[in-house]
């Protein structure tokens, strides 16, 4: 394929004007408003309105109030991004190399579940994991789980949550990566007298390091600000801080501490994405 | 190279009986299938509890055969109307994205202009932020507006579009840089003007990457959740309704839009898949 030439003129501007208003009135712009909004002065309310008075402590008392769901949402994030991880390396290699003609139809069945909804997908968890269910009864009959233990309200229900959910964003780029390697290096591992693990550490792990790299991020970004599986399969114990902040914003009506929570939690997430992409040596993705 | 693998596993499979090696062949195959019946789980818990014939609203769990929920999808109070919100303001949110981002991504290829860097950042952003930071920083700015009292149809709508547009330039962008143009060019060495050229071969070729994306893009709206509720005031999207439900007793009717949203989607990809081995096979 030649090389495409690009053409030069003011069609290019044009054609980027519509979607860049959009997205700079209603991406950007909010993340101002955001921030604006986080130091307002918290004794206003949305109707009588609010004071921008820099009141910076309400940084300090979001963070003094919420720290132990903020971390929480941070933990679990990271548990169902490694699982997911695990899980999806194994699915993603199986349909690289060796579902042969299948592999279609297995890229296939692996996004079809995704598309019905995730609310409904994750009530049908409720009722997998409810206290009578197969599953607990399972588990309990072989002393994995207490006569008494659960599922259900436990952290355990909600990282299964999250990392069944959050498993797609989690295959896909893997096996975009892995799809991309040679096979021929890794017969040339084993004709190296490299035995099948060392071949995988040594060849085929870092060869797929984008994916995994890009994979992670699509799954630790979208798993930490989720809420959803926590309010149906956990408890208050489990509360993570997507639901404070939205919490704080509809039924609290505390728009200040709502916005500073917002804003912390997505200054964490660029501060860790910037560390781990360095540290993965994989700055070009961005 | 062939010849040297199969002397290379006969030494590594040498030991052990004839169902042991073949399992050990097959591993990560069986491995990988069974975390693909894992992803099917809840569905088919889904599909089962369509024909629920529920003795009670609070107990969730599977009482017996019915086909009552299938002939009687409405019957849930309010569900039918926030599925037609849910679909009106996904077919709109489709349009819209897929126009914006289908302009973006031929601006990405196919034209030059300064500040290239920044419009890839502007795009990868909203892919990359958690959706309740990009939900409460919409609300932010709609009450800063002065809109807060106006939350609904119309503030949900301009939030889908937002976070779909990024979807449909990676899509439409991917399916234009790996588009062939000798094909143009051969159009073009025939004396068709660009429009002609545009029309008749790019549009065409592109057209498929334009239809996933708008797909996608009514897939990603229909089912969002967080931002929308953030920005959604008195109107009841499905994913929404699905939410209330879930905290008084789930009306069976749910699994049934459940079933049918899981049908459809494999239906339309089974059959975009069909149609493109038929047209290769035509082409060969």
């Amino acid at each position: 394929m030649s090389e495409t030439v690009r053409k030069r003129g003011s069609t290019g501007y044009l054609l980027l004007i519509p979607g860049v208003l959009w997205l700079g009135l209603f991406f950007v712009v909010p993340l101002y408003s955001l921030v604006a909004t986080s130091l307002f002065d918290p004794s206003g309310s949305d109707t009588t309105g609010y004071t921008m008075t820099y009141h910076w402590a309400n940084y300090s008392h979001v963070i003094s109030d919420y720290w132990q769901p903020l971390l929480r949402s941070l933990w679990y994030g990271a548990l169902a991004t490694f699982f997911c991880l695990v899980l999806g390396y194994v699915l993603a290699y199986a349909i690289a190399f060796k579902a042969g003609r299948w592999k279609n139809l297995m890229l296939v069945l692996v996004i079809a579940p995704f598309f019905t909804s995730f609310l409904v997908r994750t009530l049908s968890w409720k009722l997998l994991l409810a206290d009578d269910g197969f599953i607990v009864n399972t588990l309990q009959f072989v002393h994995i789980l207490g006569a008494d233990g659960r599922l259900l309200a436990t952290p355990v229900a909600v990282i299964a949550g999250l990392t069944y959910n959050f498993l797609p964003f989690m295959v896909l780029p893997l096996y975009a990566s892995i799809d991309k390697i040679d096979p021929r290096l890794i017969e040339a591992s084993s004709d190296l007298y490299a035995n099948p693990f060392v071949g995988f550490f040594k060849v085929t792990w870092p060869l797929s390091l984008p994916g995994v790299v890009s994979g992670t991020l699509l799954t630790f970004i979208p798993a930490v600000g989720d809420y959803i599986n926590a309010e149906l399969l956990g408890s208050p114990n489990q509360r993570m801080i997507g639901s404070v902040i939205q919490s704080l914003f509809t039924n609290a009506n505390n728009y200040p501490a709502a916005a500073a929570l917002s804003v912390i939690l997505m200054a964490l997430i660029v501060v860790m994405v910037l560390f781990y992409v360095r540290r993965a040596g994989t700055e070009d993705l961005l | 190279m062939t010849t040297a693998t199969t002397t290379n596993r006969k030494v590594n499979y040498k030991q052990g009986s004839a169902a042991g090696r073949w399992i050990r062949h097959h591993l990560v195959l069986i491995l990988g299938l069974l975390v693909l019946v894992y992803t099917f789980v809840p569905i088919f818990v889904v599909v089962l509890m369509s024909f629920n014939d529920p003795t009670s609203r609070l107990i969730y769990r599977f009482d017996g055969f019915t086909l009552h929920n299938w002939l009687n999808p409405c019957e849930a109070e309010g569900m039918c109307g926030a599925l037609s919100t849910s679909v009106q303001i996904g077919l709109l949110a489709t349009l819209g994205s897929t126009i914006l981002g289908t302009l973006i991504a031929f601006a990405l290829v196919r034209h030059d202009f300064v500040g290239r860097s920044s419009m890839n950042l502007l795009i990868f952003l909203p892919m990359a932020s958690p959706e309740i930071v990009m939900g409460s920083s919409l609300l932010a700015l709609f009450v800063a507006a002065g809109r807060g009292g106006q939350l609904g149809f119309w503030t949900i709508l301009i939030a889908h579009i937002m976070f779909c547009i990024s979807f449909v330039v990676v899509t439409v962008r991917a399916r234009l840089a790996g588009l062939d143009d000798n094909l143009e060019q051969a159009a073009m060495d025939l004396y068709a003007t660009p429009q002609q050229t545009f029309w008749r071969v790019t549009f065409p070729l592109v057209f498929p990457g334009i239809l996933g994306a708008a797909l996608l893009s009514f897939s990603l709206s229909f089912d969002d959740f967080i931002i929308t509720n953030l920005n959604a005031g008195n109107t009841t999207t499905f994913p929404m309704f699905v939410w209330g439900v879930a905290q008084r007793g789930v009306p069976m009717q749910v699994n049934v839009v459940g079933t049918v949203m899981f049908l459809v989607s494999v239906l339309i990809v089974v059959g975009g898949e069909v149609n493109s081995r038929r047209r290769s096979a035509k082409l060969v």
